[in-house]
């Protein structure tokens, strides 16, 4: 049976798996203990419920326990990652390299690092989104302390050469931050194999709880250390005082060990439908999917519709579908999504897109609900477009002088 | 985000979606707006020789709700003016009539500056001077 709304804003957060819900709550009432509490039982069944979870998550990524920290989410840990770095290695240099389509969590840190006197390289990246290798190798100087680069990106799905990437790094000395919040829990990610030092994610990309997070930081080949942005009472191994989010903690471990069990089958399972969903909506003319196709996480798609654009177009039908788009005609600045900008995309296009976030709960009728009345909004819209008559018409667009607005 | 009823009744139901011949001497045709910027919009109208009354207006909106309203207001305002008339309605009576918010007062700028260009294309057309307007202030 069809359940409405459908959710396909995935990419911005998932709903909690009720098997991790379960998990949490005797963490609010009964084992409300501090997890520092070092002698009562209340302190020692929240420690272990904080050790069991930190495991669950270690294992998800293929880290050792110790090197897991707890956040309060994926904005902090690419905030301790890049500014942590930055301080605990100034005497070595002040040179970070990072990408246009990184997340503002990273873009904006890298800006205050700036003003800290540091030197940002931000490369550009190709029109399927992925980074040119030889550029990232060619910015590298003899004092650049981090390369920063995500591991799937949040707007496009696109998946970086996190390997290539990190043996560049390597090569040069240089230590690998990847910002892997769309990537854990839905592809393989395993910080051995993939030679990352230091990488962010979180739960409730994953089916967990909003407000906790974590970053991973290498201990051994090299060992890896950060300074402290939050001082205090020292937990987390000095890195992140504050007490522990014992429930949100237990959470995260429960999802992330659901993540392990079933990645495999959500992956070819959503995949399966996103590509019936893209190929179906490419049936209409003048249509395209946005980003490499092949180098892509298995349960996003960035569409965009010609001559229409995209917050008209989620008005068709966003009280029954949640979506976003790359639209930004409610921000008061009316720039469009800078990801899909950096691309190459023309603003146009850039305005006429949305993002199909799929997840473990979507349903083939679901798919089937969306792809309709996306359609049907799209051929709408179309004949309520200037754009789209004077395209039928065979005048050029770019021919014609438009009016600063 | 939500959008007022009016602005959701005029997404549902455009008034005046179309096309009026261009060629035609009868005719205003104003285009406003850049793609780049995420709204394009096109009004045009159709005016009585001997009253100066608008007959008939259509538009075409690329854009989001507030501005697929914003142009369907418009039209429906125009039908029945005459062109001096026409020329009175101002941005503010569209925000005022559909409750838009200030981040799509643009949108409603957007409208008024379109009712001026189909107005002045109209004179052109008929041998009258353009009529300068001052520089909107919300663009």
């Amino acid at each position: 049976m069809l359940k409405l709304p459908v959710y396909l804003d995935n990419n911005a957060t998932t709903p909690c798996d009720p098997r991790v819900v379960e998990a949490m709550i005797p963490y609010f009432t009964e084992n409300f203990g501090n997890a520092a509490s070092r002698n009562h039982p209340f302190g020692w069944a929240a420690e272990e419920a904080v050790d069991y979870a930190r495991e669950q998550v270690a294992k998800l990524v293929g880290a050792d326990p110790k090197e897991i920290i707890f956040t309060s989410g994926a904005t902090e840990a690419d905030n301790l990652a890049i500014k942590g770095v930055f301080e605990m290695y100034a005497s070595k240099g002040n040179h970070i390299i990072t990408a246009t389509t990184e997340h503002k969590a990273v873009l904006d840190t890298c800006k205050h690092i700036e003003k800290l006197g540091g030197e940002v390289t931000y490369l550009q990246v190709k029109a399927d989104g992925l980074i040119d290798l030889a550029e990232l190798e060619a910015a590298i100087r003899p004092t650049t302390i981090l390369v920063s680069i995500m591991y799937g990106n949040n707007e496009i799905g696109v998946i970086q050469p996190i390997r290539e990437i990190s043996a560049i790094a390597k090569r040069h000395g240089v230590l690998f931050f990847t910002d892997a919040v769309q990537a854990v829990g839905k592809i393989p990610v395993d910080v051995q194999k993939d030679g990352i030092d230091l990488m962010a994610f979180t739960a409730h990309k994953m089916y967990g709880p909003k407000g906790i997070g974590a970053m991973y930081v290498r201990r051994k080949n090299p060992r890896v250390k950060v300074t402290a942005q939050i001082d205090g009472g020292g937990h987390e191994r000095g890195m992140r005082s504050g007490t522990l989010n014992v429930p949100g903690i237990v959470g995260f471990g429960k999802a992330a060990e659901l993540a392990r069990l079933e990645m495999d089958q959500d992956a070819s399972r959503l995949s399966k439908l996103r590509d019936k969903l893209e190929s179906e909506l490419c049936q209409i003319e003048e249509t395209y999917v946005n980003g490499n196709r092949e180098h892509r996480l298995p349960h996003v798609a960035n569409i965009s519709f010609k001559h229409v654009e995209g917050e008209g177009l989620l008005m068709g039908f966003n009280k029954n579908i949640a979506l976003s788009s790359g639209s930004a005609c409610t921000s008061a600045s009316l720039e469009p999504s800078y990801v899909l900008k950096a691309l190459g995309l023309g603003d146009d296009l850039a305005h006429s897109s949305l993002r199909f976030g799929l997840g473990r709960f979507t349903t083939e009728e679901q798919i089937d609900y969306t792809i309709e009345h996306v359609r049907n909004t799209v051929l709408k819209l179309r004949e309520m477009s200037p754009l789209w008559e004077m395209y039928k018409e065979g005048i050029d667009l770019n021919s014609i002088e438009w009016a600063a607005h | 985000m939500a959008y007022s009823d009016k602005v959701i009744d005029h997404y549902q139901n455009p008034k005046n979606v179309g096309t009026l011949d261009k060629s035609s001497k009868n005719v205003g045709t104003g285009l406003v707006g850049a793609p780049e910027c995420g709204d394009v919009m096109r009004l045009q109208i159709e005016v009585d020789d001997e009253t100066g009354v608008i007959r008939d207006a259509k538009f075409k909106t690329f854009g989001c709700g507030s501005a697929i309203a914003s142009s369907s207001l418009a039209t429906e305002w125009l039908k029945g003016k005459t062109v001096d008339q026409a020329l009175t309605i101002d941005n503010m009576t569209i925000v005022e009539e559909l409750n838009l918010p200030p981040v799509k007062i643009h949108c409603s700028v957007l409208a008024e500056d379109a009712i001026k260009a189909a107005i002045n294309d109209y004179r052109v057309k008929n041998g009258l001077e353009q009529i300068k307007f001052e520089e909107s202030i919300v663009h």
